[in-house]
């Protein structure tokens, strides 16, 4: 069995991120970018499973400059075989990921896509369950337990009231979420052995998918300062204040 | 568990602007005689330039000799100086004074100095030097006869009691047949080697100046690009050491940052609220105001020059850059120094191991052929003007004058320093410090802007602050100094707190910003920095 898994080049958990003076876009200038931390999560999944023997081979793929290669990189580093660069120096949104993903399940053939369930950048949410439409493969998304036997996948979800589980059956998108497992440190020597293995690169055209925005973004805003907080003397000026200024009772 | 050994011709620690053009001039003299040679480079930031601060004015010298070619290549020194200033403050008033020579910046660029170490680990990277990000040289490693051998890197995944957690990596041991130090200033394993081979004997204490930085962006009305400004005097004291620098660069972005020398006296004095308290001045406001604040960071500097630089060689190994303390202080620069330092050691490197059995040897020739270069000279001719500022500022600006125009830098005399850390008197004998609360939009407090240095350790690791003695902060610290390192600690790291009725030093290690001060200025040297998780620390940003 074959795995493929999504990576995404995005800022780094630790940086702060800051709108650009003129509110376009989130200013990405020598900013730290790293893996989306949900796909190393999917990453360290697939390799547990490769590792547990139930699959032979794990494909990394990712979309967007060619600084992704470096994203790639760390996936091998970390133990995925080899990696595939879809590389476009456009603005992709989820759909167009999505069928950038479908086209290279299309070329790859995996019984398995792991995707990290969103992107800490934008948070969107979408890609892993609109791959799986468009595939028409089932789907475990927010995944907190995956296991693999004859044939089929149970997943465990995280929901508001406790814990789903789900059988699925193959082929399959699944999306982790952060309860999944904990990403190994990537070893030194390994770092060294995956500037050797292969990284293809294609092009969008190649995959004949048009990767045009269909959403476009009005602005970029930090969210507003907050407010010191005051001193009420007494329980009833506290109650007319919750109920008139803040109207929350 | 035991270690993986892999093995390098050429270990460097720490890819700052020493170690990686040293990797680079290793790399092209390999090439042009056509030698294989491994080269290495560890850097204990999570990516090259992660840890890198400085103001920065880079004189392009080490570079054009380094890659001449820099510009083709797209080295991102992309603001020309233009104006020079040399301003003497008082609270209200700044009054322009002749530029010191030193300071002349025509032909210099204003740079991020990690945007500059980003582009040369690229081109260290071309030319196959394998650059390792986020994995910290920990230990030195010694063979039998007593040579450094090369240096392991730290575990990952210890627990904050020390034990093995459930992803726990052992370090790696990065053997080599020579080692190269280009920790930067108070580098700690640096520091084990001055101790070991005795390196400091007979030349002065090393001194420092620890530099506290923001990176503004202003209203592009008020942007000058190139313009630079240098501050002495207030909020200074005519008997310490302190001055401020700003920067017009790229992007409307203005690099405003203020030096103090860690040879201070009053425990009260903090750095960080220096800092803040300069920024009010109306000439500083003005600039400021209507911008914003995007990033914050300091770090130490090695100050004493000329009569402060250690044995730089020993069996096996090698020290480079502002870890051995080549920063030009007059000049305030140090970046051209450094690479010049590493380029220099590359070379003799080089040469001493066209043999091939050469391992774990001295290589004095480094020293040697450093003598012979333009950064000796620049470093002896200055040694006299640092340490002139113990008579106080008036009289250290006339002596400088005499000393550069007069006997230009060829006094027959050496000025001598004193150990930074002896120089705190007891809180008892000072005046306190009553420094003005933050306002949010042009001064800050320290965690809203540790915040902005976006700073990040594992929770669960080894304090890597480590006391040899839990009992001095408070007793000695505390009781004489009025704890100190609540002030000069620039990110909040040491706390004082009550608990029924007792002070405690509470140290919130998460939060340093990898500066070294605590290292430097602890009275009694109490205080041990030693690595934390590679990965760890700050993650600046066109810093």
């Amino acid at each position: 069995m074959k795995i493929l898994v999504a990576v995404k080049r995005a800022i780094d958990y630790n940086v702060k991120a800051r709108p650009k003076a003129d509110g376009s876009a989130v200013d990405l200038a020598n900013v730290k970018m790293s893996m989306n931390p949900f796909d190393e999560i999917a990453v360290e999944e697939a390799i547990r499973i490769q590792e547990a023997g139930t699959a032979s081979e794990t494909v990394a793929v990712s979309i967007g400059p060619k600084q992704c290669q470096e994203t790639l990189r760390t996936a091998m580093a970390m133990g995925v075989d080899r990696g595939i660069l879809v590389e476009t120096d456009e603005d992709v949104q989820p759909l167009a990921v999505a069928k950038l993903l479908k086209a290279v399940v299309d070329k790859e053939q995996p019984e398995l896509v792991i995707l990290g369930k969103q992107a800490i950048d934008d948070d969107s949410n979408q890609t892993g369950q609109m791959l799986a439409a468009l595939l028409g493969w089932a789907q475990g998304t927010f995944a907190a337990g995956v296991e693999l036997a004859d044939g089929s996948l149970t997943v465990r979800r995280e929901i508001d009231g406790g814990i789903q589980t789900l059988k699925l059956k193959m082929p399959a998108v699944v999306t982790a979420d952060l309860r999944l497992n904990e990403p190994r440190y990537v070893k030194l020597p390994n770092i060294m052995k995956a500037k050797k293995k292969p990284l293809d690169t294609l092009a969008p055209a190649d995959l004949g998918v048009d990767v045009a925005p269909r959403l476009s973004v009005l602005k970029v805003a930090e969210p507003p300062a907050r407010q010191g907080g005051i001193k009420v003397p007494d329980v009833a000026a506290l109650v007319d204040k919750l109920r008139n200024e803040a109207k929350v009772i | 568990m035991e270690r993986e050994a892999m093995e390098f011709d050429v270990v460097i620690v720490g890819g700052g602007p020493a170690g990686l053009a040293a990797a680079i001039r290793l790399r092209q003299l390999a090439a042009e005689h056509d030698r294989e040679l491994s080269v290495c480079v560890l850097e204990k930031g999570s990516e090259i330039g992660a840890h890198i601060l400085s103001g920065a004015v880079m004189e392009p010298r080490a570079l054009n000799e380094l890659i001449p070619d820099w510009q083709a290549r797209g080295a991102p020194l992309n603001t020309p100086a233009s104006e020079d200033r040399f301003m003497f403050l008082t609270e209200k008033r700044a009054f322009r004074f002749v530029t010191p020579p030193q300071q002349a910046n025509h032909g210099n660029y204003i740079v991020s100095l990690g945007n500059v170490c980003r582009w040369l680990a690229e081109q260290a990277e071309e030319l196959g030097v394998e650059v390792l990000p986020g994995f910290a040289a920990a230990e030195v490693l010694y063979d039998d006869n007593g040579a450094v051998r090369g240096v392991a890197t730290g575990d990952m995944g210890r627990t904050r009691e020390g034990e093995e957690g459930p992803n726990f990596t052992p370090g790696y041991e990065l053997l080599a047949r020579i080692t190269l130090f280009g920790e930067g200033c108070r580098g700690s394993l640096t520091k084990t080697l001055f101790e070991r081979f005795g390196l400091r004997e007979g030349v002065d204490p090393q001194v420092y100046g620890l530099g506290v930085k923001e990176l503004w962006e202003i209203d592009a009305a008020k942007h000058v690009p190139g313009q630079i400004t240098h501050t002495a005097g207030w909020p200074m004291d005519m008997s310490t050491y302190g001055g401020s620098w700003m920067y017009h660069f790229e992007d409307n972005l203005v690099s405003i940052g203020f030096v103090v020398g860690l040879d201070y006296q009053n425990p009260y004095l903090s750095p960080f609220e220096e800092m803040q308290r300069f920024k009010t001045h109306p000439l500083i406001r003005e600039v400021l105001e209507g911008g914003r604040r995007l990033a914050y960071g300091a770090r130490a500097i090695s100050a004493g020059g000329f009569q402060s630089i250690p044995k730089l060689s020993f069996p096996g190994g090698l020290l480079i850059g502002d870890g051995a303390g080549f920063l030009n202080v007059p000049k305030i620069k140090g970046t051209h120094t450094a690479m010049k330092s590493g380029m220099t050691a590359a070379e003799a490197v080089f040469e001493a191991l066209a043999d091939e059995s050469a391992s774990g040897v001295e290589v004095t020739g480094y020293r040697e052929r450093l003598e012979q270069t333009w950064l000796w000279d620049e470093l002896y001719r200055v040694r006299n003007i640092k340490p002139s500022f113990h008579w106080g500022l008036p009289l250290a600006f006339a002596y400088s004058a005499i000393d550069t125009v007069l006997l230009r830098g060829k006094a027959p005399w050496t000025l001598r320093h004193r150990p930074d850390h002896e120089q705190l008197k007891p809180a008892a004998a000072c005046k306190p410090i009553e420094y003005p609360k933050p306002d949010g939009v042009l001064t800050f407090d320290r965690l809203s802007s540790v915040f902005l240095s976006n700073t990040n350790h594992e929770e669960d690791q080894p304090c890597h602050l480590t006391l040899r003695d839990d009992s001095v902060p408070v007793q000695v610290n505390l009781a004489r100094y009025g704890g100190p390192e609540q002030r000069y600690c620039p990110a909040g790291v040491y706390e004082f707190v009550e608990e029924g009725g007792e002070s405690r030093l509470q140290i919130n290690a998460q939060n340093c910003v990898h500066c070294k001060t605590c290292d430097i200025k602890d009275p009694t040297q109490n205080i041990n920095w030693v690595t934390p998780e590679g990965g760890g620390g700050p993650n600046y940003p066109n810093m």
